[in-house]
């Protein structure tokens, strides 16, 4: 091969601007992409449909009492019963406010957390140990202590909700931040963008898809904390609905609670796509 | 310094009659018990296009990381210009900020337009809009060269720019560097392990080995383009015997009665 230096064709002086024609990345066809998309929404959507269908099947050929599992349809009816006669809305705005309530305080703090470890040295020395050995500590064997501490009215639930949210939140962030490529933060030193800049413009949003995972784990855990918080002595909420507290055995009642808790476990989830849908953009775009 | 290779000539390295751009003097740098960097002395002039050879291993990172701030040097003074930029081996974009962002990334207060202007002169103002994720990698690496210069550096260092990219983009990538350092006129640190991309871009060579540098071999430009391909033959066998790699003599000595290599007076 020739490697005749090209320096030399070209024109000395005021050069146009250089426009070299390279061949632009492939950006994959759209409608490819719909369609892979559709089929994968259709699998998404095939397995839950299939095992309610086959619960259906179990009740109808009367392969169990009916009297301990009620069949999807029974418990359907049953929701729409609890709906009209305004027992179940209610109770649902009830634990929603626990778990939302406890929520944002507890990822609020663990993310905090997590950012003030993993972007200084003397934060991580501070916080890290401490939290990794409150975090193995199973947040249901704090229940009676919280009663103790804060009663049996709405402040153990909101603390023991808010106590379960922090450390998913706190080490998902920590370990976003600290996965953040070093190599890019030397580039961005290299441009003199340091401090709180550097952490503001290049650490945080590459620690965001942590920060998200870490937000989707405790949105799960509110309510999985929230079923346990609503086991001490409920007045209000779907806790009232499961823990079948007439005494009457009514098994489509209690599915009927379970059902809920389920379907606000969906909603957490769907909102948290979202967000990453409208935070990571940068991210989705290779997909 | 005795290359083996007598020196006809004497040259002064371009524009040496200005303050140097960049001034190391004894530098050195060790890390445990190995020493890298012994008694190094570097001067690139304002404007001058240096590039670096070196075994891998042999400490031209080093040093290249010491002019940009991002590592020390255990002994020895450095001077450099205030705007410094690098280049990078990979682009090292941040994936998070549109491109455009990327090129005034740490420039407040630098708008759009500033950074379209950078990235016509690469060809990319199309892609301003663009996700770093959805470029080739020759194109994040024109992204990283529109940000290296949009701060009008001083100093452009180079880390093996070219490295990772195919035979073809390279090339072309190589000639738009050329071109646009032609145009800016930082001095020039490129760090290479290829000596033809060093003899086709730099004006002068240097070759690190045994933890020194030496002086330098300047390109004669216009012998380059005079004689051609057999001017650069002899400097490719003069840079590769440097570097231990001992071929063939390429060319009749009779043939060529003035020796290629001239030593950079410094």
């Amino acid at each position: 091969m020739s490697i005749e230096a090209p320096v030399e064709t070209r024109q000395a002086g005021i050069a146009p601007p250089v426009t070299i024609d390279l061949p632009s990345a492939a950006h994959g066809s759209v409608s490819r992409a719909r369609s892979s998309r559709t089929l994968h929404r259709v699998l998404r959507t095939a397995g839950p449909i299939a095992l309610l269908g086959l619960w259906q099947l179990i009740c109808s050929v009367g392969l169990v009492d009916a009297g301990l599992l009620p069949s999807p349809w029974r418990v359907a009816d049953t929701i729409r019963e609890l709906t009209t006669d305004g027992t179940l809305l209610p109770a649902i705005g009830v634990s929603l406010r626990r778990a939302g309530v406890g929520l944002l305080f507890g990822a609020a703090i663990g993310i905090t957390l997590g950012l003030v470890a993993g972007l200084s040295r003397i934060g991580e020395e501070a916080l890290d140990s401490s939290l990794q050995m409150l975090r193995t500590i199973p947040f249901i064997a704090l229940v009676p202590l919280f009663v103790v501490w804060f009663g049996i009215g709405e402040e153990a639930k909101y603390a023991l909700i808010t106590a379960a949210c922090i450390f998913p939140a706190y080490l998902n962030t920590y370990a976003g931040v600290r996965g953040v490529d070093p190599k890019l933060i030397e580039a961005a030193r290299v441009f003199k963008v340091s401090g709180l800049a550097l952490a503001r413009e290049v650490i945080l949003p590459l620690a965001m898809p942590g920060i998200l995972v870490g937000i989707r784990f405790s949105m799960g855990v509110s309510v999985l904390a929230l079923v346990a918080a609503e086991q001490i002595n409920t007045q209000s909420g779907i806790g009232v609905l499961v823990l079948d507290l007439n005494g009457t055995l009514r098994t489509d009642i209690i599915i009927s609670g379970v059902v809920v808790y389920a379907f606000l476990g969906i909603v957490v989830d769907l909102v948290v796509r979202n967000l990453e849908r409208l935070l990571l953009r940068w991210k989705a775009s290779i997909v | 310094m005795t290359t083996g290779i007598a020196t006809s000539e004497t040259v002064d390295a371009p524009e040496s009659r200005d303050r140097p751009a960049v001034r190391v003097s004894g530098g050195r740098r060790a890390f445990g018990d190995q020493i890298v960097l012994d008694d190094v002395d570097l001067s690139i002039a304002p404007g001058e296009f240096i590039a670096l050879l070196g075994a891998s291993g042999s400490g031209k990172t080093t040093l290249l990381r010491a002019l940009a701030g991002l590592d020390r040097l255990d002994a020895g003074t450095v001077t450099v210009p205030r705007e410094r930029s690098v280049v990078f081996q990979e682009p090292r974009l941040i994936p998070s900020r549109r491109v455009w962002r990327n090129v005034v990334l740490g420039l407040r207060g630098t708008g759009r337009e500033r950074a379209l202007e950078a990235l016509t002169e690469v060809g990319l103002a199309d892609h301003a809009q663009a996700w770093p994720r959805t470029l080739s990698g020759g194109e994040a690496q024109r992204v990283a060269l529109a940000r290296a210069l949009v701060r009008e550096p001083g100093l452009l260092l180079l880390d093996e720019p070219f490295a990772a990219l195919d035979a073809l983009t390279r090339l072309r990538m190589q000639e738009l560097v050329a071109a646009l350092c032609r145009r800016h006129n930082p001095a020039v640190l490129l760090v290479t392990h290829d000596v033809d991309e060093a003899i086709r871009l730099a004006d002068r060579v240097l070759v690190l080995r045994s933890k020194r540098l030496d002086s330098g071999v300047v390109i004669d430009k216009e012998r380059r383009a005079q004689t051609g391909d057999s001017y650069a033959t002899d400097l490719r066998y003069h840079f590769l015997n440097l570097l231990g790699v001992r071929g063939p003599q390429p060319t009749d000595r009779s043939a060529h009665p003035s020796d290629p290599v001239q030593e950079a007076h410094t």
